[in-house]
């Protein structure tokens, strides 16, 4: 016997998503989902950003990794609150996992959360874990043919960081061509060129980043009103 | 391993509601801009579905293409090298018409 099922095999994660995106909303909460490959970058830009930012915004920030804290404890040194997420090998985060830790966040004090992804370009694309925006971070040591061998995690992205520009000068990347596959695949994309190391380019992205979180903040101011 | 486990227990589910004992076969679409390889999907499912009445159940996976809309001019069409420009009037305000499925098609029990 035949049986039809159109079942969409993501519906479950995408529910708890769901709802882990409407409770934080509903708290004015600007939720970033911050992906890329192993060692591209996140964990240094988020050092760079919580250290350049957290007097002006309240940042919480939720590090997902296969097996260690290692980044957590990078985090926790900047003094704001961090929890640690171990997939136990899992290659991406999901929303449940998300979801079974948001007890554990001050809500009612946070502007901004950072979702730091495991370090994978494919998986994580797949997966919604209530976040706004998702940021993939791509860095100049991975090669430009890396947007149109794993396209979802480039086109989902809201803004693609292109980390250690400062190593530009020591490796074959074609910057021209990265940003016209990128732009190609995602043409409203925000392109924001870094480096974490001599900090070049770092206030475009802070003030991109500051700009999504104050929207965030008006959208919920605007909600109240017409309540 | 999670899409595994998402199809297996929509299969399971799907074959219970019906009174079904053994799963044959579960078809799946699978859209051309997913991250699903269907060889590790497979052997994923595969694992997963011993002992249960999926097992050795065959995964059949149709890959959808992707295709989109033109918000501008209306036109339709193949999205090659995932170029989201209109190939009519190059407008970038391109929607995804097909090739974002993940979905369970059908499935084929006894
Ligand atoms: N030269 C240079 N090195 C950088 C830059 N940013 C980060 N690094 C180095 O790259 C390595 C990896 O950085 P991380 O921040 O740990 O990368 P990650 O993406 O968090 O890595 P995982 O969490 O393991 O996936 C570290 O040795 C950093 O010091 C940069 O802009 N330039
Ligand atoms: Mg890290
Ligand atoms: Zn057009």
């Amino acid at each position: 016997m035949e049986i039809k099922v159109m079942a969409n095999i993501l519906d479950k994660n995408d529910q708890i998503a769901n709802h882990v995106h409407h409770r934080l909303s509903g708290q004015g909460i600007f939720v970033l989902n911050l992906m890329g490959s192993p060692g591209s970058g996140k964990t240094s830009l988020l050092e760079q950003t919580i250290a350049a930012l957290k007097e002006e915004i309240h940042i919480a920030v939720i590090e997902g990794d296969l097996f260690t804290s290692k980044d957590a404890e990078r985090i926790e040194g900047h003094g704001v609150p961090v929890i640690q997420i171990n997939t136990g090998g899992g290659c991406h985060l999901d929303a449940d996992m998300v979801q079974s830790v948001l007890d554990r966040l001050d809500l009612d004090k946070l502007d901004l959360i950072v979702i730091e992804n495991v370090g994978n370009l494919v998986c994580p694309a797949e997966f919604n874990i209530g976040e706004d925006v998702k940021v993939t971070v791509l860095s100049i040591t991975e090669g430009e043919d890396k947007p149109l061998k794993y396209p979802l995690i480039f086109k989902q992205a809201s803004a693609v960081v292109l980390n250690k520009t400062d190593l530009l000068p020591y490796t074959s990347f074609n910057m021209q061509a990265a940003v016209e596959d990128i732009t190609s695949l995602n043409p409203h994309v925000t392109l924001l060129p870094v480096s974490c190391r001599t900090g070049e380019g770092l206030t475009v992205w802070y003030d991109w980043l500051k700009e999504q979180v104050a929207a965030k903040k008006q959208l919920k101011a605007v909600n109240a009103a017409c309540k | 391993m999670a899409i595994a486990q998402g199809i297996l227990d929509i299969a399971l589910n799907t074959a219970a509601q019906n009174d079904a004992t053994k799963i044959l076969r579960v078809s799946l679409l699978v859209g051309q801009l997913t991250e699903i390889e269907p060889a590790s999907l497979r052997f994923c499912f595969t694992a997963l579905a011993a002992d249960t009445p999926a097992a050795g159940a065959e995964l059949e996976v149709t890959v959808v293409p992707l295709t989109g809309r033109c918000r501008d001019c209306g036109g339709e069409f193949a999205i090659d090298h995932y170029r989201f420009y209109c190939p009519e009037c190059n407008s970038a305000a391109v929607e995804i018409l097909s090739g974002r499925e993940l979905k369970v098609e059908h499935l084929e029990v006894e």
